[in-house]
């Protein structure tokens, strides 16, 4: 199996190669397109097989110079192999449907091989491999971000998206360089057989939350995500939030449950709680306040990812405090999470590529009303809005009931300080989770109900062919993942017990639950509940009340009727993007993201309008573009001055720096 | 046998619950009016006006969509399923193994979420402002929930319901500070959720206050009787939320023959109806707050729940 993944790879970086060529004519560019999502598809499958056979390792021929680079496919790496597969896969459809045409090939050569990047990082089973995945994951998503550098925003979110991706490629070196130490044998074996202990774990985490926490989209480094995730085409956008942000949290993951060994204490938990806490609600509020569908949805992720850092901060808890059954409790519900969210961003973004397509807009403010225009978009979105607004019975609210339980059980690890910690992280997760619901109940129904805002809207068509089932399939799987979790679970339990330490309590087909006597969850009975609650209302409805219905004009509240060249009424009289996020920015945003809102009254007698002046900063960015170019310019004004130097000055700095390093070289060998 | 029993009070439940439902609305517009002065309409008005809704052609605008017939199904369809897990009279229900707290505020956000999208359907700015309101309501409201299901939680063992009224009637559990806490976060989680003052009025058509009103200010006939019968329900279920976890004197035990069921069934038309004066009495003595300061309401309610969540903690690890 292992080895069929390894070529699989191979044949993806091959095609991303002759993609060059094929992105001339646009059968070639379906071909790549459908390139991706086979392999996707494969990925999955490979993920699945992986599951129910045992763990398989592989030394490939070549490799750094110090040994072969190795793969394995070990139960963690096989179940994140799955969002990674599915979201590529229904991407890939989904870009198959948009090609018309040649394409340039910048947007077509990174895409296969920015699937291979992160297929290569979930197998890589050595330090070396897994790194040269995640770079070249990087550098490819950069590509394809930056492919429409004409539009200044763009090239900001490539650039800052560049920064973040380099600072976090460093940060995973040294994570890794540390975890080595002296031997400098990167094999994830005997990396595991030396632990980190004391202040190196210490360090080995805050490195590995930097690299791997920036890439997933981790509060306080999340601020390049909303930018650099919409700036790339629609189905890129899906894969990098449904796929690249699990890939990254498979990182963390990997370096702090299995890397770092069992014997660690029940604190190294806490950051990843703390940092998943801030993440869900400020990503989810910031999805209140954003008025392009994209960003809006790019922000959601942040909430998302968050949610799976509370639960695996959970479970390093738990298993640090010796509690192996709600371990797997917290691991289960991060994993499922992180499955659910890759399946229901990767539609909604594919959804919000759509309604690009079909109506020319991603500004929440020119869309509207798609509902009738778009009908299959629509309902497809509903089914992943409702998942991400954890409504039951849909997949979200499984994982997320899941995490909740876990949280709720968090008190039983017993240290007072942790237990307080963790009630204030359960109340912040229903926050983030309650914000989410009002995020997605705004970009629902601003883009899809309501009247057309613009007469591109009113036009709007819809897609069809593969575009049209790359938005049925993962609202399907959304759906039977919402039905069936104890199946995704039963798979998952070898990785539970690779996370957890122990072996999972097996929870059935039909029922998801905490351990022995809490709580449990029925997802099928509770959908067949509601169905049977549906259908009796509507009997009884139908049996008093008179069938059909009368249509008429809707009352406008008042405002005087739209003149005749508007025959969707007035387009102001309609909430608007920022009038719907209006409650929320004033209740929430004014403490947590500096959101201002006034109005410029104009002086008597003046016949400008008065302005209504609102928005909002990101404190995180603010924070971070403030000095940053600050030092940016001290130290490139340092480095000027060397140019004047004169050639004496210069060969004293040559010699000065030999001098150093065998000064260095002398203490290291001693030591 | 037991499991006979189960299911003839699950059905007998339901029955009692929807019926209870437009009732106790009644009641307690009753009961208002006559606190303020007047005579007040029967308490069966709400059945009759429901009745005379049913009969009536809903008029729909020109551009609503199927969210604007089915939302309203979705809603009463979610209530009736939540109310149908929330014991009333009797433990041990049939569907009891799934009366969780959370799986019920889950299917209460269903509804709210058809509600709120069934206000956005025409694209009128009351519809949308009253959706904008509401979901920024249940974004205190939620987590005020949760923090108090924590407390009962770690009380407990377990979110669900049954056990956690059971655990209460049996365990001994005495007055605790926490519980008490709990109380007042979960009374004012009713609050906010049910529309009730001082968070909106139910009463008005005033545009200030609206809320609940405004997303369904397009509703008419069938829809609106729908509509107006899913707020019945929440009432109702979350009153007899209320009395199962905080009041669950005189309820039957699970598998308990059906002669203890009676005692249950007026207990809990005692304990519905001590609520529902306490409600009005309270709604009368009290005046709705601005908009902005609801925030502040349920900020109280969640801080509250987490002290009592804290005093908790601290209790057991001194003991």
């Amino acid at each position: 199996m292992l080895t069929v993944l390894a070529l699989l790879v191979g044949a993806l970086v091959l095609l991303g190669a002759v993609a060059w060529w094929l992105a001339r004519s646009a059968i070639g560019a379906r071909a790549v397109h459908g390139g991706v999502a086979l392999a996707g598809l494969m990925l999955a499958a490979g993920g699945v097989a992986g599951l129910l056979a045992g763990p398989a390792v592989l030394a490939l021929p070549f490799g750094p110079p110090w040994g072969p680079a190795r793969l394995a496919l070990d139960p963690l790496s096989a179940w994140f192999l799955l969002p990674v597969g599915l979201s590529a896969a229904c991407a890939g459809l989904f870009a198959l449907g948009g090609v018309h045409g040649p394409v340039p090939p910048r947007a077509l050569v990174p895409w296969p091989i920015f699937l291979a990047g992160m297929a290569l990082c979930v197998l890589a089973a050595d330090g070396f491999t897994l790194l040269l995945g995640f770079e070249a994951m990087s550098v490819a998503s950069w590509v394809l971000v930056a492919q429409d550098h004409a539009q200044a925003e763009n090239r900001r979110a490539a650039r800052l998206y560049l920064g973040f991706a380099g600072f976090g490629g460093v940060s995973l070196m040294l994570a890794f360089g540390l975890m080595a130490g002296g031997a400098g044998d990167m094999a994830f074996a005997a990396l595991r057989d030396a632990p980190p202990e004391g202040w190196r774990a210490a360090a080995v985490l805050a490195l590995v939350l930097a690299g791997a926490g920036s890439k997933a989209g981790l509060f306080p480094l999340h601020v390049w995500l909303p930018l650099a995730h919409p700036a790339a085409p629609s189905h890129v956008s899906a894969v990098m939030s449904g796929a690249m942000t699990k890939v990254a949290l498979y990182v963390i993951a990997r370096c702090v449950f299995d890397l770092m060994g069992p014997a660690q204490s029940f604190w190294i938990g806490a950051p990843l709680i703390v940092l998943g806490a801030a993440s869900a609600v400020i990503g989810a509020l910031r999805a209140n306040l954003e008025d392009d569908t994209k960003t809006l949805l790019a922000c959601s992720t942040i909430e998302n990812v968050g949610l799976v850092a509370i639960g695996l901060g959970l479970a390093l808890a738990f298993r640090g405090a010796d509690l192996p059954a709600l371990a797997a409790l917290a691991a289960a519900a991060a994993l499922l999470h992180a499955l659910n969210h890759a399946v229901f961003k990767t539609l909604l973004f594919l959804a919000a590529g759509e309604v690009l397509h079909g109506a020319g807009s991603r500004a929440i403010d020119r869309l509207g009303g798609l509902v009738h225009r778009m009908p299959v978009t629509a309902w497809a979105a509903l089914v992943g809005v409702a998942a991400a607004a954890a409504l039951p019975p849909l997949s979200g609210f499984a994982s997320e009931w899941l995490l909740l339980q876990a949280l709720l059980a968090a008190w039983r690890v017993g240290d007072l300080a942790f237990q307080m910690g963790a009630a204030a992280a359960t109340a912040l997760a229903a926050l983030g989770a309650a914000l989410a619901a009002a995020a997605m109940v705004r970009f629902w129904g601003l883009v899809f109900l309501g009247r057309p805002r613009t007469p591109r809207a009113a036009g709007a068509e819809e897609g069809g062919g593969a575009a049209r089932w790359a938005l049925l399939v993962p609202a399907g799987l959304t759906v039977l993942l919402g039905l069936l979790p104890g199946v995704a679970l039963d798979l998952a339990e070898p990785a539970l017990r690779l996370m957890a330490g122990a072996a999972a309590p097996r929870t059935g087909l039909l029922v998801v639950g905490a351990a022995e006597g809490g709580a449990r969850y029925w997802p099928l009975l509770v959908a067949v509940l509601l169905a049977l609650a549906v259908g009796a209302v509507l009997w009884a409805v139908r049996r008093r009340a008179p069938s059909g219905v009368v249509r008429g004009p809707a009352w406008d509240c008042g405002f005087i009727a739209a003149p005749a060249h508007l025959p969707f009424g007035d387009p102001a009289s309609q909430p608007t993007a920022a009038g719907f996020g209006q409650p929320l920015r004033r209740m929430l945003g004014g403490s947590l993201l500096a959101a201002r809102e006034g109005v410029a009254m104009r002086p008597p007698g003046s016949m400008a309008p008065a302005r209504l002046d609102a928005g909002f900063a990101d404190p995180a960015l603010v924070a971070l573009e403030g000095p940053l170019p600050r030092w940016r310019d001290a130290l490139a004004g340092q480095a000027e001055r060397l140019r004047d130097l004169s050639i004496r000055q210069c060969l004293g700095l040559t010699f000065g720096a030999v001098v150093l390093m065998l000064v260095l070289l002398a203490v290291l060998e001693r030591g | 046998m037991a499991m006979v029993w189960g299911i003839l009070a699950q059905a007998l439940h339901i029955a009692l619950i929807l019926a209870a439902a437009p009732l106790l609305t009644g009641v307690l517009r009753w009961l208002k009016a006559r606190m303020m002065g007047r005579r007040g309409a029967s308490p069966l008005q709400p059945l009759r006006d429901l009745a005379k809704l049913l009969r009536k052609t809903p008029v729909l605008a020109e551009n609503a969509s199927a969210v604007s017939r089915v939302a309203p199904y979705v809603a009463v369809g979610a209530a009736v399923a939540a109310a149908a897990l929330v014991p009333s009279f009797a433990r041990g229900m049939a569907f009891s193994p799934l009366a969780d707290l959370i799986l019920v505020a889950g299917l209460l956000a269903l509804g709210r979420v058809a509600m709120a999208l069934a206000g956005m359907d025409v694209g009128t700015p009351f519809g949308g402002l009253g959706a904008a309101r509401e979901m920024s309501f249940a974004v205190f409201a939620e987590p005020a929930l949760v923090v108090a299901a924590l407390t009962l939680a770690i009380l407990a063992g377990t979110t669900n319901i049954d056990t956690i009224a059971g655990a209460f009637r049996e365990g001994g559990l005495g007055l605790r500070v926490s519980l008490g806490l709990a109380l007042v976060g979960m009374v004012a989680v009713a609050i906010a959720e049910n529309a009730r003052i001082p968070v909106d009025n139910p009463s008005t058509h005033l545009e200030l206050t609206m809320v609940h009103e405004a997303m369904i200010l397009e509703a008419s006939g069938r829809h609106l009787a729908l509509w107006e019968y899913a707020a019945m329900l929440r009432l109702a279920l979350w009153l007899a939320l209320l009395s199962a976890v905080f009041l669950p004197f005189g309820q039957a035990p699970a598998g308990a023959a059906p002669h203890l069921w009676v005692v249950g069934l007026l207990a809990w038309v005692a304990k519905m109806g001590a609520l529902a004066l306490a409600l009005a009495a309270f709604e009368s003595a009290i005046a709705k707050m601005r908009v902005f300061r609801v925030p502040e309401f349920l900020g109280a309610a969640l801080l509250l729940g987490l002290l009592g969540a804290v005093y908790l903690f601290v209790s057991t690890g001194l003991s």
